[in-house]
């Protein structure tokens, strides 16, 4: 199963991202109702959910974009700051459902701007331009160059970013939020938009990822993507945590089939059968699909 | 006999072979516009009225004055392009782009810039009559030239498939459409080729002689004596650069420079520098002090507005914050404080007060976005003015002597040195406005290099991250109020820096010279206009923008008060047709031009 390939080599122990009681409403409308959600480190875990379910709105309190009504999220055992760019220093980067690059900035640059929190050099610095200044960009530019490698962007670094394919868009808003080398990375819908052999990359990237030693939390809609990555998923409806689980638990789920598939009507005749059959073929589609995709991972 | 431009491989099956746009043939097109820019040359050496009535003398032959000399140049221009088109040899490096465009265009130039001497002379002098046989001459000459240069052919475009069901208007507006792409198609020109790697004293020596040539042309319009003269010194300078442009000179130049950059930045302020010595009294060196002070904080607002985005429409607050300060501290008799600082001093004063201001006014307001910002910033600007206006004893603390301004600001004197006595240097004279020029271009060198450095640093990035995507940046971990908060500070110390200069100059400081809107510079409306008129996140487009915006409404003195109107006209055009400014930087021209063939990769050489 799925689970096996992953956890056998990583330790999985420290928590990494704690959030307990997250609940955000908008005046009367409660978009996360008391969500807890734990990551450990080298773990991957998936969010999953239909459209409107609250993933984003739950991200957002992660990251400090919105500040949870209630309920507290803490990294590494501490409550994060209210603030992003404070979250983002504390070690939890992220990238974008639509994608926010700097479009008229080079692909070096924006990967440059990612490293803002691990670099010090203030204004003074930049003007007096001393013998630090110069090693320090000397260095940034250098993990910045080894980053783009790893995303395989390192031969546009000059291009600017709003002349990459959609694909490499994507690529190059992991390497900037990893530039900020972050301890938890979320990843929101990497994949929406992309064929299936772009997806296939990006699985592999998610997994070199982790392996760097990254724990990643991802919202995806391709459940093929979610099932065959994750360790865990957690499924949210209606802004609440619906289950959560290896993929075998939460693919068997009737509520979640529910939640995706919609009720069947009471008396309706034969609709049970029917969703019952899509259930057992999603289940069979996924699993035999996992499977030999998993050996590839290794 | 063709050069690049013409003889396309593959005719374009619609139209056949390529055509000018007059029905003349080629051969007898080029020999015309030869022929007539040569003629155009000998004719500026005629004379072309009677009288001595009309600004310039155009009365004697033998040599050539005023306009006729404008004329000249522009007849020399296109006839070193046609002879370049007839590969006369070593003229090659003329047309790294192709000759036929640049021919268009520098005998468009040529015309334009002598039919409108021809016609300024007769409505001046009242009739025709007033021409010498010269003038007559020399406007048949330029219009021989400019059709033969129109007869030279062109790839046109493949004209639309046309809509059956158009109706008239639609049908127009389709006909306009085609005749407008033809006309840029016709001035179209290929891409020059790259410059080679020329020794490097070789490339130097390009250099110097660029901003040899920038230096003679900044000092011959500054020093246009009539408004006639100028006209035709802005027809001809901006015409004769599109030529030099479509020839591909300015695109090499411009690889050229981007090689040595600290060279040409250096080599740009000792250029600047000789201007003094280039003046015989200190009328002009008047000017161009005020266009530096203009300048300089043109380029202090671009960090603002043109790096992190901040749209500041009181900036010039800070100028007068800055000048304030070195007044009150000048030992003028009117300031309040019986102090008198020394310079050093003064500018620390001026500068950390606009500091304290810029950081005061920002705080609260940077958490505003885009247009609210502006709104804010234009009523603090306003806020300065009046407040100075009413700390004057009556209505506040006497501190700035209300409207009346501090007065009698002392010059300054640096090590003995005093700014208000002539000096000789090298048997030059060099008077007080010379002196503050030197001064000024010293504060201008040192903005440049914080808006150099700062803005390829960390903390350039962060504000240029700030103006593409606020959201984004904060989550990579931009503390985007602070950094702002930087940006405002900065820019604000950068114009204080620039007012402490300005309030020694202008002898005296009121509120009035800080309005949000006036007829002259530096004003909030005007500063904004010069980066975006020059080219926002550039370096030379916001000095450039400036030095025009100040020397247009200074020499054009019969636009009176068409002033604001004609440069609002300006701005809406410019928006319409090139809104990244005239110095597009990189960035910027993508933005703009998505649909052109814009280069993917951005070069080092952002600005």
């Amino acid at each position: 199963m799925t689970t096996d390939t992953t956890t056998k080599d990583t330790t999985v122990g420290q928590t990494v991202l704690d959030a307990r009681g997250v609940t955000m409403r908008f005046g009367g409308l409660t978009a996360v109702r008391d969500v807890n959600l734990t990551v450990n480190s080298g773990e991957i875990v998936g969010l999953i959910g239909p459209n409107g379910a609250g993933k984003t709105t739950f991200f957002n309190c992660l990251t400090g974009l919105y500040i949870p009504t209630e309920g507290e999220v803490r990294y590494k055992g501490t409550v994060l700051p209210p603030k992003s760019f404070k979250v983002t220093a504390a070690g939890i980067a992220r990238t974008f459902q639509n994608i926010r690059l700097f479009a008229n900035m080079t692909v070096l640059e924006n990967v440059l701007v990612g490293r803002h929190t691990r670099t010090k050099e203030g204004f003074w610095s930049a003007v007096l331009r001393g013998p630090g200044f110069h090693k320090a960009e000397a260095a940034s530019r250098e993990r910045a160059m080894e980053l783009l490698e790893f995303v395989g962007l390192e031969k546009k670094a000059d291009h600017l970013a709003r002349n990459l394919p959609y694909g490499e868009q994507r690529k190059l808003e992991i390497a900037r939020a990893l530039a900020s080398e972050p301890g938890l990375l979320l990843l929101d819908e990497p994949t929406a938009g992309m064929n299936p052999q772009e997806t296939r990359a990006t699985e592999e990237l998610v997994f070199a990822i982790r392996d760097k030693g990254i724990a990643v939390l991802v919202i995806e809609h391709d459940m093929r993507f979610i099932f065959n990555l994750c360790d865990r998923v957690a499924v949210l409806v209606q802004g609440q945590k619906l289950i959560e689980g290896d993929s075998a638990t939460v693919q068997g789920d009737e509520r979640v089939i529910a939640a995706y598939l919609g009720e069947p009507f009471e008396n309706a005749p034969g609709e049970e059968e029917v969703a019952e059959v899509e259930a057992a073929e999603a289940k069979a589609e996924a699993t035999t699909d996992a499977a030999p995709g998993k050996e590839n991972d290794r | 006999m063709t050069t690049q431009t013409t003889a396309p491989e593959t005719p374009t099956p619609a139209t056949g072979a390529p055509t000018g746009l007059i029905g003349i043939p080629e051969k007898a097109g080029r020999a015309l516009a030869l022929g007539g820019s040569v003629l155009t040359i000998i004719s500026t050496f005629l004379a072309w009225t009677w009288t001595s009535a009309f600004p310039g003398d155009l009365t004697v032959y033998g040599y050539p004055g005023g306009l006729q000399v404008l004329v000249l140049i522009g007849g020399a221009l296109t006839t070193l392009f046609c002879l370049a088109s007839y590969n006369v040899k070593g003229l090659g490096w003329l047309v790294p782009a192709g000759a036929d465009a640049a021919i268009k265009v520098a005998a468009l130039a040529t015309f334009t810039t002598t039919w409108y001497t021809v016609i300024a002379i007769s409505t001046d002098l009242g009739g025709l009559v007033n021409l010498e046989p010269g003038g007559f001459i020399v406007a048949i000459a330029s219009l021989t030239a400019l059709l033969g240069a129109l007869a030279l052919p062109f790839e046109r475009p493949e004209p639309d498939p046309i809509d059956p069901d158009d109706t008239g208007w639609e049908l127009f507006k389709y006909q306009v459409r085609h005749k407008r792409e033809s006309l840029k198609a016709a001035l179209a020109s290929g891409t020059p080729r790259r410059v080679g790697t020329l020794p490097s004293y070789a490339e130097i020596l390009i250099i110097v002689a660029v901003l040899a040539l920038g230096l003679t042309v900044f000092t011959y319009g500054i020093g246009t004596e009539y408004d006639e003269l100028f006209i035709g010194f802005l027809i001809m300078a901006g015409l004769g650069f599109a030529a030099l442009n479509k020839a591909g000179l300015v695109a090499q130049a411009s690889q050229i420079t981007a090689r040595h950059q600290n060279i040409t930045i250096c080599g740009a302020f000792v250029a600047a520098a000789m201007f003094p010595f280039t003046q015989t009294d200190d009328q002009y060196a008047t000017i161009g002090v005020y266009i530096l002070i203009f300048a300089t904080v043109a380029l202090g607002l671009n960090i603002v507005v043109g790096l992190a985005g901040l749209l500041d429409l009181g900036y010039v607050a800070f100028l007068g914050v800055g000048a304030y300060a070195a007044a009150l501290v000048s030992g003028s008799p009117n300031s309040p404080f019986d102090v008198h600082f020394p310079f050093w001093a003064a500018v620390l004063v001026g500068a950390l007060a606009s500091l304290v201001f810029g950081v005061l006014i920002g705080a609260p307001t940077l958490r505003l976005r885009g247009d609210y910002l502006a709104i804010v910033t234009l009523g603090f600007g306003e806020i300065f003015r009046i407040t100075a206006n009413n700390l004057d004893g009556t209505s506040g603390p006497d501190l700035t002597n209300g409207s009346n301004g501090i007065s009698s600001i002392p010059n300054l004197n640096i090590l003995g040195f005093d700014f208000g006595l002539e000096h000789t240097i090298a048997g030059f004279t060099i008077g007080r406005f010379a002196n503050y020029f030197f001064l000024m271009l010293l504060i201008t060198a040192v903005v440049v290099l914080v808006f150099r450095r700062s803005g390829d640093s960390r903390i350039g990035r962060a504000w240029v991250a700030i103006r593409e995507d606020e959201t984004a940046a904060l989550a990579m971990g931009i503390n985007g109020f602070r950094v702002k908060l930087i940006a405002f500070a900065v820019g604000a110390s950068l114009a204080g820096l620039a007012g402490t200069v300005q309030a020694h100059v202008t002898y005296t400081v009121t509120p009035e010279q800080y309005l949000f809107a006036g007829a002259i510079p530096p004003n909030s409306a005007f500063l904004l206009a010069a980066v975006v008129l020059g080219g926002m996140g550039t370096i030379s487009g916001p000095l450039i923008g400036a030095a025009l915006l100040y020397l247009i409404p200074n020499k054009l003195q019969f636009l009176g008060d068409y002033q604001l109107f004609a440069f609002g006209l300006a701005l809406i055009l410019l928006m319409r047709f090139r809104p990244e400014g005239m110095i597009p930087n990189r960035r910027r021209q993508l933005e703009f031009h998505e649909e052109a063939e814009a280069p993917t990769v951005l070069s080092k050489a952002g600005a």
